[in-house]
C-alpha cells in the first residue's frame, strides 16, 4: 500500500516535471518574468521557474546546461554566441533613470548635461549649485547641498548598460573608469540591488544614483532630465524609451545584438537597455517550450510589461524573433 | 585486554573520527581556496596585498581598501563592545538579583539569535539617518558598520564572559568579604582575575564574528573600494566584497582575486584566533 502511494507520488512529481521550464539571469526583468511566469501558468498549468541570480549567474548555468534558458542584460556577442552553441534574443526594453533627493526641489525639473553628469560622476562636481549645474538650470534654486552619489555594490547588467552610456558621452570617464558589470566608482556609496540604491537615495537628501525607472518610479523618486544622443532634453518616458527600441537595427544573423544606449532620434532617451534570453543550440525540444512561453508571454504580456515600468518589444522584432526561432528549430 | 568491551572500543574511534575530521576540514578549506586563488597568486603575487585599486572591469585587483576596511571595522567594533559587554556581564553575575538577572540574561542570549540581515536593515534605517544628523555626513560608513558589529558581538562576550565569572567559587568571594572588601574590591581582584581565561576567550569569539560579518556590514559600510581617510567614510570589507561580486565574476583572474581575497580573511582570521589562543592565553593561564 504504501509503495503504491509512494510510486504514484513519484510519478506526479516526474509527469510535473517535464512541464516546467526552468531559467535564471538578470534580476533587471525578473519581475516581469515572475509575472508572465505566473500568468502563463495560470492558462497552461506549465511552471515556469525564473531565479534571478544576476546577469553573470544566467550566462555561467546556460553555458553548464543547467537551466533551460539564461537571461543577460549584457548581450552576447555573436562569435561568442558561435562558440557556446547558443541563440539568443531580446525579451524585453528597459530604462534607467537618474533618479535623486533634494528635498527643496520638490516638483522642479532638474536637468543634467552630459558635461554635469561626468562631472557629478567622476567626483568633480561635489555641490548641487555647481556653475556646471547651474547653467542649464535657470530659475532653479538648486541648494548649496553636498552630492552623495549611489550606485550598485554587487555586479551588475544595470551597471553595465549604465557605464556603457557614461563611457559614450565621456572621454574622461572612458580613459579613468571604463565599462563593465563592477567598476572602480571614484566617488559614492554602493547599494545592493535596484532595491538598495533606491534605498539609499530615498534616506540621503542631495544624493543621485541610477536605478531601472520602474524603482524610482515605485519609489516617488523624480528623474532627472538629461541629454540625448542629439543633444535635446529627454526624460524617461514611455513614448522617449520606445522610441530607441523602435529606432534599434536588430539582426537576427547577429543574435540581435544590439546594445540601444544612445540611439538617434532627438526624442530618444538615452540610457535605454534590452534584456536577453539564451538558449542552447542543440536542445530543440526544449527550446520550443521556452518560446512558446515567451511567443505567448510577448502577445499576451505587453500591458503587464507597461504597468511595471517596462517596454514591450515593437511589433517588428517580434516578428523577427520568431522567424529566428522557425530558423533555429525552435518553434 | 580484561576489560575490554565493543561498545567503549567503538565509541571510543568514532569520536576520535569525528575529532580528527575537523583537521581535514581546515586543511581541505586552506587547500581548495588556495587552489583556486592560485592564478591570482602566481600572476599579482604579494603586491596584490598592497595594491589599492579594485577595477575588475579593467583587470586591476587590490586587495588593500578591503582589508583595511575588515581590521578597521573589527578594531572600532571591538573597542565600542568589549567595555559595555564586560559591564554586562559583571553585572549580570554580580549585581542583579533574581528576575532582572533572569530576565537581562536571556534577552542578551537571545540578542545573540538574531539574523544578521536583520540588525543590517535595522542599522540602515535608524543609525544611518542618526549618524547623518549628527555628522552631517551620508552616514553610511564605517563607524556605522562598526556600531552594528559592535552590538552583534555584546552578546557572545557578555553571555561567555557572565557563565566564566559565575563560576568563581563563592567560598573566594566570602572570604574577601568577610576580610572587609567591598562589592568593586571583590570585582576587581577576585572575580575579574579568576575568570580572565574564560573573559579573554569570549572576547577572541567576538572577534571571530566581527571578522566574518557579512550581510549587516554590506547594509552600512558604503560598499565603496575607495581609500576612506576617516572612518565616517564609505568603505568595504572582504566578506562584502566576495558577497557582493562573487555571482557576476566573469574572466578567470576575478575569480581567482576574489579566491584570494577569501583566503587572506581565512589565514587573517586563523592566525588572530591562534596567536590569542596559544600564546596569550597560555600566558594568561600561567600567571593566573
Amino acid at each position: 500500500m504504501n509503495k503504491m502511494l509512494l510510486l504514484s507520488a513519484l510519478a506526479a512529481v516526474s509527469l510535473m516535471a517535464a512541464d516546467k521550464i526552468s531559467g535564471a539571469g538578470a534580476s533587471f526583468p525578473a519581475p516581469i518574468y515572475y509575472q508572465w511566469a505566473h500568468a502563463y501558468e495560470a492558462t497552461t498549468g506549465i511552471q515556469v521557474n525564473y531565479q534571478s541570480i544576476g546577469s553573470g549567474g544566467g550566462i555561467k548555468q546556460i553555458q553548464a546546461r543547467t537551466v533551460d534558458f539564461g537571461a543577460s542584460d549584457e548581450p552576447l556577442e555573436p562569435a561568442k554566441l558561435a562558440q557556446d552553441k547558443l541563440l539568443q534574443f531580446p525579451a524585453v526594453v528597459g530604462a534607467i533613470g537618474l533618479a535623486y533627493n533634494i528635498p527643496t526641489l520638490e516638483g522642479k525639473e532638474v536637468k543634467l548635461s552630459n558635461a554635469a553628469v561626468e562631472g557629478i560622476f567622476m567626483g568633480t562636481i561635489t555641490k548641487w549649485n555647481d556653475p556646471k549645474i547651474a547653467a542649464d538650470n535657470t530659475g532653479v534654486a538648486l541648494p548649496d547641498q553636498a552630492i552623495t552619489i549611489a550606485h550598485r555594490s554587487d555586479g551588475s547588467g544595470t551597471t553595465w548598460n549604465f557605464t556603457y552610456w557614461l563611457d559614450q558621452i565621456s572621454p574622461v570617464w572612458h580613459e579613468k573608469v571604463g565599462l563593465g558589470k563592477t567598476v572602480k566608482w571614484p566617488v559614492g556609496i554602493g547599494g545592493k540591488g535596484n532595491e538598495g540604491v533606491t534605498n539609499m537615495i530615498k534616506q540621503t537628501p542631495g544624493s543621485i544614483g541610477y536605478v531601472e525607472t520602474a524603482y524610482a518610479e515605485k519609489n516617488n523618486l523624480p528623474m532627472v532630465t538629461i541629454q540625448s544622443a542629439e543633444k535635446t532634453w529627454v526624460k524617461p518616458t514611455t513614448e522617449n524609451i520606445k522610441a530607441a527600441a523602435a529606432n534599434a537595427k536588430w539582426k537576427a544573423e547577429e543574435g540581435f545584438y544590439q546594445i540601444l544606449a544612445n540611439q538617434p532620434g532627438k526624442n530618444t532617451y538615452p540610457i535605454v537597455a534590452a534584456t536577453f534570453i539564451l538558449l542552447p543550440t542543440e536542445k530543440a525540444d526544449q527550446n520550443k517550450k521556452v518560446a512558446t512561453f515567451f511567443d505567448y508571454s510577448f502577445e499576451k504580456g505587453a500591458e503587464e510589461a507597461q504597468k511595471l515600468g517596462y517596454i514591450p518589444l515593437p511589433k517588428e522584432t517580434v516578428t523577427a524573433i520568431v522567424a529566428y526561432w522557425k530558423a533555429n528549430g525552435a518553434k | 585486554m580484561k576489560n575490554f568491551n565493543v561498545g567503549d572500543f567503538i565509541f571510543e574511534n568514532v569520536s576520535r573520527v569525528m575529532s580528527i575530521s575537523v583537521l581535514v576540514i581546515l586543511v581541505s578549506i586552506f587547500y581548495v581556496l588556495y587552489d583556486h586563488a592560485k592564478l591570482s597568486i602566481d600572476t599579482l603575487g604579494f603586491g596584490f596585498i598592497f595594491d589599492t585599486e579594485w577595477a575588475p572591469n579593467l583587470e586591476k585587483f587590490g586587495a588593500f581598501p578591503a582589508i583595511y576596511g575588515t581590521l578597521t571595522s573589527t578594531a572600532t567594533a571591538m573597542v565600542l563592545a568589549t567595555p559595555l559587554a564586560l559591564g554586562i556581564a559583571i553585572f549580570l553575575s554580580e549585581i542583579a538579583r533574581g528576575r532582572l538577572k533572569s530576565l537581562i540574561g536571556t534577552m542578551i542570549e537571545l540578542l545573540a539569535a538574531i539574523p544578521s540581515i536583520v540588525y543590517g536593515m535595522w542599522g540602515l534605517f535608524f543609525f544611518v539617518p542618526l549618524i547623518q544628523k549628527l555628522t552631517g555626513t551620508s552616514g553610511i560608513g564605517t563607524l556605522t558598520a562598526s556600531i552594528i558589529l559592535a552590538i552583534m558581538i555584546i552578546p557572545f562576550t557578555a553571555a561567555v564572559s557572565r557563565d566564566a565569572m559565575d563560576t568563581t567559587p563563592d567560598i573566594l568571594k566570602e572570604s574577601a568579604y568577610a576580610l572587609g572588601a567591598t562589592k568593586w574590591d571583590v570585582i576587581k581582584d577576585v572575580i575579574i582575575p579568576f575568570a580572565k581565561v574564560g573573559v579573554i576567550g569570549s572576547v577572541i569569539l567576538s572577534l571571530g564574528r566581527a571578522l566574518g560579518e557579512t550581510m549587516a556590514v554590506t547594509f552600512v559600510m558604503g560598499n565603496s573600494t575607495n581609500m576612506p581617510s576617516s572612518i565616517l567614510e564609505p568603505a568595504t570589507s572582504i566578506p562584502v566584497i566576495l558577497a557582493n561580486e562573487f555571482s557576476e565574476a566573469d574572466g578567470d583572474l576575478y575569480y581567482s582575486s576574489l579566491f584570494y581575497l577569501a583566503l587572506i580573511l581565512f589565514v587573517v582570521s586563523f592566525t588572530v584566533i591562534a596567536v590569542a589562543k596559544f600564546a596569550f592565553l597560555r600566558k594568561v593561564r600561567k600567571n593566573g
